[in-house]
């Protein structure tokens, strides 16, 4: 993959508010509890990694955020301002882009529009229906950046490809690559190396360290190695509760991290209890 | 050569020129056919117009956005019965406002069901919309004094204008109102399904946690969808009213929706060219296997059945041999000739972005 000179950029107008604060979340399904009084930040310019076993809570975590989950109690805000209650759908347009640890690839679209579809900007209806010009132009517009980040990924050659037809590692580009299209300022990835080759988790690695200049980046991981080359802090999870947070360093040297998680087989990631 | 080519890149570079292009030759050939055709034909020619407005409208709903709809006939109804009432007290209303009230009528009832149906899925969405197509006609039944009951209400055909000539055919200018109304129906849906509205359709369909993830407010985009097919089968209801001559339950039955939704899937489901393929089946084949019964000599027991039986037969057939429906099976026949041409099989064009595609495997 091409590297850029981005790395080099210091972010602008930082502030010193955390991009996203969650305080004292529970949720609970029936009898299980999720979450327990999970309290966590992340601030502008971080690559926070969350681990733990399967069933910590970590996607329930994702979901909390993204509305698809109704927290019992707690708080989340992001930039300063109360989360909760927003409507999954209007996230996008606050900065915050998720990929689904089951990927969410729409399989009656290409490629292409798969990563289209993932900006916020789009041609207003009465605009589409006429086929006015604007709408064309917009929809050029929308087409030459999923392109550029397609290329970026390195799988511009797929744009019209139907994403089932493709192998996994390309089908994991493509749901990131529709998460870039929205340029959001906090990514949340659920899982995006299981299943990848190494090659492939080394240009990941790679990706996200450029993205640190431009957005937070919040990953959902169980691959360490991958955990450990990217992170900022790691906050780990164990039955819905955070049992420690700090630098991969620390994390690594924490006794109670190790008999909770470290010690243990990594768990194979199964398929995904998503939204 | 060069020069010649991109000219004409030029002029079809814009999407609403393209797709007005090809809307005015399928116009201009459809109204040259209309004038080589007898009553008879033209008739037909209507009719498929007319499914066509309606299969194109349910393709988008259940095809491309994933809400199955049983109650498309009802929503024809609510068409028809609003050109009717117009007609009744406004016989001189011109046609073009008489279509546009219907459409607009349709529509409105059309987001009343959208909102109720956003809220349910699959089996449940099918069982509300069977209930919309059978009890929606017992609305005429109850209130007679206004939809005329069983026997309906008449309706005056639309007189041809003056322009035309004293002589000029009936069925040829109904024939003409239809294919126009068909023809701005595929363009605007076309338009649609090429920008932002047909991938929001599409991505709701395929996985609606990913759809409001990337932005796409699901619930109105079900509405969406719902509203403009309503408005569709409005169109398409009022023009069957002129059609028919008579507005009546029994013209909008059970069987009229299920006859739409045999015509989306044996055109190709979720293709705007399926629709009208579809169409095409839904009023020529009975017509055939009708002609077919009536030349063998049988007992009329059996002989009154046959066209229904070979009807039956022909689709299932089709979908065996079709599984994606005649556009599916026209693309597939046209991407082996392409490939052979140019000897790269599968091929990948770049940027192209295939508005009525069908989901690969759905
Ligand atoms: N929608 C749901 N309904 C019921 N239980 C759920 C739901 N989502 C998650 N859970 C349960 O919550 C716990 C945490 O799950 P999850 O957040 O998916 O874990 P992780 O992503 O860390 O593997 C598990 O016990 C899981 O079974
Ligand atoms: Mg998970």
């Amino acid at each position: 993959m091409e590297k850029r000179g981005e790395g080099k950029e210091e972010r602008v107008g930082e502030l010193s508010r955390p991009t996203l604060e969650v305080v004292d979340l529970t949720v609970r399904f029936g009898g299980i509890l999720a979450l327990d009084q999970v309290s966590l930040r992340i601030d502008a310019g971080e690559v926070v990694a969350i681990i733990g076993p399967n069933g910590a809570g970590k996607t329930t975590l994702f979901n909390a955020v993204c509305g698809f989950v109704r927290p019992g109690s707690g708080r989340i805000d992001y930039r300063g301002e109360p989360l909760l209650g927003t409507a999954p759908h209007r996230l996008a347009r606050l900065g915050i882009a998720r990929t689904l640890q089951s990927l969410g690839l729409w399989p009656g679209l290409s490629v292409q529009e798969n990563v289209v579809a993932g900006s916020n900007r789009r041609p207003g209806f009465v605009s589409s229906l006429l086929a006015l010009p604007s709408s064309d132009r917009i929809e050029a517009e929308l087409a030459s950046k999923a392109h550029d980040i397609l290329g970026r990924l390195g799988i511009a050659g797929y744009a019209s490809a139907y994403p089932l037809t493709l192998p996994y590692g390309v089908q994991k580009r493509v749901i990131i690559a529709r998460a870039l299209m929205a340029e959001p300022s906090l990514l949340l990835l659920d899982e995006p190396v299981s299943g990848l080759s190494a090659e492939d988790i080394d240009e990941l690695a790679g990706l996200i360290k450029q993205l640190r200049t431009r957005m937070c980046v919040a990953v959902v991981e169980h691959h360490l190695d991958f955990v450990m080359a990217i992170s900022d802090r790691i906050i780990v999870l164990n039955v819905g509760r955070v049992i420690a947070s700090g630098t991969p360093k620390e994390i690594r040297d924490d006794p109670q991290v190790a008999t909770a998680y470290l010690g243990e087989d990594v768990p194979t990631p199964e398929a995904s209890s998503d939204a | 050569m060069v020069a010649v080519r991109s000219r004409a890149d030029r002029l079809v570079a814009s999407t609403l020129r393209r797709h007005l292009l090809i809307a005015l030759g399928a116009a201009v050939v459809l109204l040259l056919l209309s004038a080589q055709i007898g009553a008879y034909d033209d008739y037909n020619l209507t009719a498929v117009a007319i499914f066509a407005v309606a299969a194109a409208g349910l393709t988008l709903l259940t095809g491309l956005n994933g809400q199955l709809s049983l109650g498309h006939g009802a929503l024809m109804a609510i068409g028809a019965y609003t050109t009717s009432l117009l007609l009744k007290d406004h016989r001189q209303l011109p046609v073009i406002v008489v279509l546009l009230i219907s459409v607009v009528s349709a529509g409105v009832i059309g987001i009343a069901f959208g909102y109720a149906a956003a809220r349910l899925r699959g089996p449940y969405l099918a069982g509300a919309t069977l209930t919309l197509a059978v009890a929606l006609p017992q609305v005429a039944t109850r209130y007679k004094s206004i939809f005329g009951g069983e026997s309906g209400l008449t309706v005056p055909p639309s007189a041809p204008p003056d322009w035309l000539g004293a002589d000029f055919p009936p069925e040829r200018w109904l024939a003409w109102i239809a294919v126009a109304a068909a023809v701005v129906t595929m363009l605007l849906l076309a338009n649609l399904l090429r920008s932002a509205p047909g991938r929001a359709f599409k991505a709701v369909r395929d996985n609606e946690a990913a759809a409001a993830l990337a932005g796409i407010d699901v619930a109105r985009t079900q509405v969406l969808a719902f509203v403009i097919s309503a408005a569709c089968a409005g169109l398409a209801g009022a023009l069957f009213a002129y059609w028919s001559g008579i507005t009546s339950p029994a013209g909008f039955s059970l069987s009229l929706s299920l006859q739409l939704i045999t015509a989306i899937v044996i055109g190709g489901l979720g293709s705007l060219a399926g629709a009208v393929w579809g169409s095409i089946v839904l009023v020529f084949v009975p017509l055939l296997t009708s002609g077919l019964a009536s030349s063998v000599h049988l007992p009329s027991a059996v002989a009154d059945n046959l066209p229904l039986a070979i009807y039956g037969g022909i689709l299932v057939i089709a979908m065996l041999v079709a599984p994606h429906g005649i556009q599916g099976a026209l693309r597939r026949i046209l991407a082996i000739g392409r490939a052979r041409r140019e000897h790269t099989p599968g091929g990948g064009q770049k940027g192209v972005v295939d508005w009525d595609d069908p989901a690969p495997g759905t």
